[in-house]
């Protein structure tokens, strides 16, 4: 038998359900919405520059009146070299502290470990920035005797600090999801903690690792006003590692403030915000079909 | 097995020069990647002492509740900090509840399928988009399309946008923690899904989401890229004291926005002053974010399952 309910609850519990899955889907309708929005304010300029020529030339001059060009090559290339140095600074620490807290550390020093980690990933940017630009500028100047502290080197470091958290936390899962008895094997066949980490546990974790690098690199891609502080920027493609350089995010940032609404100017920098939008798309993507495929297995 | 190399009778597991080799190897190992474990440590001690030495001039009751004035050379920050605290509280009024909705619908109603896996997709992807196409986004759709100006709401709405994966995500794991048996049993003397959910479900969890809500704001009173063309501005004074100074049509001024003019645009600043808003924006974030922690360590200590 069934305890008849009030109509009124019945509806009230319909609506409120229906308001889940709209919630639900929110986040699908977002991404769209974000992509749709940014897309509205930069197309009518597609079929006003050249693509191939918008992403490989190097000569960015928008504000110039009558010859005005738009080139994202050099931005696209300082976007590039700060990632990348970053990743070659933030993947061996990110890696070793992964495995230093899944596999070395007793719990106490894990807790410890894990909230400094998340304290640290807790830092805002603009704060990264105004280090950069106050205190990593002075010390890259007096330590490798260069006329100029805002540089790549000084973005990729910032970056690296920005991003080594999530390579972490992701890169310890990952070692965490390793089955035990993979240990004890290796253990049992009398090898040593180092020999399991390099012959055990980094191949078999490795996907989830590549997936922590991924997601680490989508963060250093998009990160704004850290880079846009200690980068230098001056369009410039870089030949070390102490040159100046400026981002696709930077330059966003900088300029969207001084271009009137609906000029050749602001649209371009909306195509700009399209490549960010579609670059992080694709690695994060690709990040989590890596992740969800080892929960497969 | 073939003898020990000196063939005393010592006790079985006597050190031989192999086990002697591979503890060293061993604690070489350990001290090597403790050592990088370290080196992220050191920095963020080492800055944080920094500024707090830098700004301790400036830093008094007075710098906080002051206005900027002299073209934001002298005076304090308070017009900045209640614009952070607005613009945090009414994203949060905005991204908590369709938060921690979207999480229950993932959680308990969703189904195994296609769906559900590029839901899945779209809350990591929107997480992973950069501030400043969130900041396009805000000014495309908010303060053009919308018609909502460059005002708090505007920005707050890119704000909560940004951060909701932040709330999908750990009220998602808060109610991924509650037992199936709890729902199962609830279901058995033949509640609803919703009521097992109120009833049930979102009381077990609730302490979970407030961890994910102090987490979102952390996440959004830092942020700068997003609100610098949607709401927020260089300069504006305000009544002191007031709490409600600002209405939400309002520009506002914004912490994170402000320790970014003052580094770059403005010029002979007093030194300390740049330090000072660097610290109180950190110390405010990490306060919220250490309390969050607390929160979750306790909360794991109570946990009767």
């Amino acid at each position: 038998m069934r305890a008849q309910r009030r109509p009124i609850e019945v509806i009230a519990e319909k609506g409120i359900e229906f308001l889940i899955r709209l919630c639900g889907i929110s986040a699908i309708l977002f991404v769209f919405a974000i992509f749709f929005f940014v897309f509205r304010e930069g197309a009518p300029m597609l079929g006003k520059i050249d693509l191939g020529k918008f992403l490989f030339t190097q000569t960015w001059y928008p504000t110039s009146l009558n010859q005005a060009r738009y080139g994202v090559g050099a931005l696209i290339v300082g976007t590039l070299s700060v990632t990348t140095l970053a990743m070659f600074i933030a993947v061996p620490f990110g890696v070793g502290a992964a495995i230093f807290v899944s596999e070395f550390c007793g719990r106490k020093t894990k807790e410890a470990l894990k909230i400094t980690i998340e304290l640290l990933a807790a830092i805002p940017s603009v704060v990264w920035g105004f280090i950069g630009l106050t205190v990593m500028n002075v010390v890259i100047q007096k330590v490798f005797n260069v006329p100029v502290g805002l540089n790549v080197l000084n973005a990729a470091i910032l970056l690296a600090l920005m991003s080594v958290p999530i390579i972490v936390s992701i890169g310890e899962d990952s070692l965490k999801a390793v089955p035990d008895s993979y240990r004890e094997a290796g253990l049992a066949l009398g090898c040593t903690r180092w020999q399991l980490v390099w012959r055990v546990l980094l191949p078999a974790a490795k996907n989830g690792l590549l997936a922590a690098v991924l997601l680490g690199v989508g963060r250093a891609v998009g990160e704004t006003m850290a880079v846009l502080m200690a980068t230098g920027h001056s369009v410039n493609i870089p030949h070390s590692v102490f040159d100046s350089v400026r981002t696709l995010t930077a330059t966003i940032a900088a300029e969207l403030g001084e271009t009137s609404e609906g000029s050749d100017h602001y649209r371009v920098l909306f195509l700009i915000g399209i490549l960010l939008f579609s670059i992080t798309f694709a690695v994060n993507l690709t990040a989590d079909l890596i992740v969800k495929g080892i929960r497969k297995k | 097995m073939p003898a020990p190399a000196n063939s005393q009778p010592k006790a079985m597991f006597a050190e031989t020069r192999f086990t002697r080799k591979k503890r060293r190897a061993e604690l070489i190992a350990k001290w090597i990647f403790g050592a990088m474990a370290l080196a992220m440590i050191i920095p963020l001690a080492l800055i944080i002492g920094y500024l707090v030495i830098k700004a301790a001039p400036l830093l008094s009751w007075d710098f906080l509740t002051t206005n900027p004035t002299n073209g934001m050379r002298k005076g304090g920050i308070w017009s900045a900090l209640l614009g952070t605290i607005y613009l945090v509280v009414v994203s949060l009024c905005i991204s908590a509840p369709i938060g921690v909705l979207a999480a229950v619908y993932l959680n308990e109603y969703a189904k195994e399928n296609w769906f559900t896996r590029i839901l899945h997709l779209a809350v990591v992807n929107l997480a992973g988009v950069p501030s400043i196409v969130h900041a396009l986004f805000g000014l495309g759709a908010f303060v053009l399309f919308a018609r909502l100006d460059r005002s708090i709401i505007a920005a707050s709405l890119t704000l909560a946008i940004m951060t909701l994966p932040v709330i999908i995500a750990s009220t998602k794991e808060a109610l991924a923690s509650v037992p199936m048996s709890f729902r199962e049993a609830c279901w058995n003397v033949g509640a609803t899904r919703w009521q097992t959910i109120r009833q049930i479900v979102l009381p077990n969890s609730i302490s979970g989401i407030l961890t994910g809500v102090i987490l979102q704001v952390s996440r959004a009173a830092g942020e700068t890229a997003p609100i610098m063309f949607t709401g927020a501005v260089f300069y504006r004074n305000i009544e002191e004291g007031n709490l409600f100074a600002y209405s939400l049509k309002d520009q506002c001024m914004a912490l994170s926005m402000h320790l970014y003019t003052v580094t770059t645009q403005v010029t002979n600043a007093p030194e300390a002053l740049p330090y000072a808003i660097a610290v109180v924006l950190l110390g405010a974030v990490l306060l919220v974010n250490a309390s969050a922690i607390v929160f979750r360590v306790i909360l794991r200590s109570r946990k009767k399952w």
